[in-house]
């Protein structure tokens, strides 16, 4: 076979994979936010539609197809029907930088279990995960719904004001990794445990965690979709497989967020202590993988646990949190970071 | 102590320590009183395979009671009409046929007796008001129809069969 032809052969089933089985964990991770949630209660969760409620996102997925489109009145139908897929583009594009395993060896030719190992990696992340907030912000427009709008509004200011406080965050992290290729983040904290980023960047970890919670608009930071303030704010006046949409896109966003932060600060799909063979087997690309949803899992796991835990914020503790407080921290974590490479001489600390 | 201060006056502003401040030991105490309750046994009653213990008072469906001679005991008077607080109740009176003698304790006797069991509130007023004893509620709540018709319960549907125990359904 042509070289062209193995790697479009290649890039063709490592990205149906990768995307099949994100989009599979999302469908799946609506059931398992409401059966934790019901845990979470003392409740036993949805258990009806098949063993352990497992065929629920399917119930759910025919239920948003066959149910009434409704589109307002006085709505700009163009924007209105477009406003969904921009949330879930925005969230599902993000899949092709995410390294979801290590290298394998397949016939002597080497194999990435990532769609796209691009050296701008964190860049693109930033950079389409802020389009998401198009997609808000025009489907609460659209509506001509005034709970919509304040939705959308409430939304674009949060997304921007925490994009800055994660983008700062992760500047100390590359200032310490000398590297945007998310695949060199996760192969530099390979070895002992205290290799992983949340060890050396306690700080920016948290402030990552927090915008990145703030980000993905889940309580305590839901104030787009604050139901007891804008009934459901941006997507009041969705129904149907458009309200499904903004609600997939939601989810592939916390799911995605999860990846990440398991990327950048817990190794990704490295095991501690251990290293990769010199000849990378099949066995080893899906041990990687595994472990790099394991982790993920785990911080879907905290997002839905602390969404059973804290109050949501008020809309000026919010902003003051993002502007007054984690942004000057991550100024200082970036000046500290600089400073401590500068002292032990340096970037790219292996 | 700081506590107790706070307790009489709850307006009166203190300040707070810096561990309060950085809110993260709070919210990992709220987070550990969330995951006790992830491992506790759910409280839910599986519905329809589990049903609920209910108490022999409850007020549910109504029945109409027969004495121990297999007659009705309402006669019709109305009082729990009257007192229906939900105007659930349309009674017809007349007068009892000769046919009929055998069945009555008196010679008036409800002609229709009907109760919409969607307007009822379940209040048991009716109860109280028979001065004949006639009707009670029951613990049977289990109501769902597909029309608002068929809610309305005929004086055959409340009334118990001659000699039968208290019926529920049917
Ligand atoms: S229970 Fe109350 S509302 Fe229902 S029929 Fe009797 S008096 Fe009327
Ligand atoms: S049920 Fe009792 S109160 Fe009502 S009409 Fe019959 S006898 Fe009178």
């Amino acid at each position: 076979m042509s070289e062209i032809g193995a790697f479009l052969l290649e890039k063709t089933v490592v990205g149906s994979v990768m995307f099949g089985v994100t989009l599979g964990v999302v469908a799946y991770a609506t059931l398992g936010e409401r059966k934790l949630s019901g845990f979470f209660q003392d409740r036993h969760g949805p258990n009806r539609a098949g063993p352990w409620g497992l065929f629920q996102p399917i119930a759910d997925g025919v239920k948003f197809f066959t149910k009434e489109e409704f589109i307002p009145d006085r709505a700009n139908k163009a924007l209105f029907v477009i406003a969904p897929t921009f949330t879930f583009m925005a969230a599902g594009f993000l899949i092709a930088v995410i390294p979801f395993g290590d290298r394998i060896v397949v016939n002597g030719r080497e194999i990435l279990l990532q769609i796209a190992d691009v050296n701008i990696g964190i860049l693109y992340i930033l950079a389409i995960s802020s389009l998401g907030v198009y997609g808000v912000i025009t489907g609460g427009w659209a509506s001509n719904n005034k709970y919509s709008l304040m939705g959308g509004l409430r939304s674009s200011s949060q997304m921007i004001s925490y994009e800055i406080a994660m983008g700062l965050a992760v500047v100390a992290l590359l200032i310490d990794h000398g590297t945007l290729s998310l695949r060199q983040i996760v192969l530099n904290q390979t070895g002992p445990i205290w290799q992983w980023s949340v060890f050396t960047h306690p700080l920016g970890f948290i402030i990552f965690y927090v915008s990145a919670f703030a980000e993905a608009a889940r309580i305590p930071f839901d104030l787009p979709e604050a139901e007891n303030e804008l009934v459901g704010g941006y997507h009041t006046e969705y129904s149907a497989m458009k309200f499904g949409l903004f609600q997939f896109g939601e989810y592939t966003h916390m799911t995605l967020a999860s990846g990440l932060i398991a990327t950048l600060y817990f190794g990704g799909w490295s095991i501690p202590w251990l290293t990769a063979p010199a000849e990378p087997t099949v066995w080893w690309g899906l041990l990687t993988f595994a472990v790099f949803w394991i982790k993920t899992f785990f911080f879907m796991f905290v997002f839905i646990w602390v969404r059973w835990t804290l109050p949501r914020f008020r809309y000026d503790q919010l902003m003051g949190l993002g502007w007054k407080k984690l942004i000057p921290l991550a100024v200082l974590n970036i000046l500290a970071m600089a400073a401590i490479l500068i002292a032990t001489g340096g970037a790219g600390m292996e | 102590m700081a506590n107790t201060e706070v307790k009489s006056d709850p307006f009166r502003k203190y300040d707070l320590t810096l561990a309060e401040r950085l809110y993260i030991p709070a919210i990992m105490k709220g987070m550990g009183v969330t995951l006790s309750h992830f491992f506790r046994k759910p409280v839910t009653v599986q519905y329809p395979e589990q049903k609920p213990e209910i108490s022999h008072r409850w007020r549910g469906r109504h029945v109409l009671k027969r004495d121990e001679f297999g007659r009705e005991r309402c006669v019709g008077c109305q009082m729990c009409e009257l007192a229906c607080p939900a105007d659930a109740i349309t009674i017809q009176a007349g007068e009892v046929p000769p046919e009929r003698r055998h069945l009555h304790t008196t010679e008036r006797y409800a002609v229709t007796y009907e109760i919409d069991m969607l307007r009822c509130i379940y209040c048991g007023m009716c109860e109280e008001a028979c001065p004949e004893a006639a009707i009670f509620l029951t613990p049977f709540y289990e109501f769902a129809e597909d029309s608002r018709e068929k809610l309305i319960y005929s004086k055959e549907m409340l009334t118990e069969k001659v000699g039968g125990p208290i019926f529920y359904k049917d």
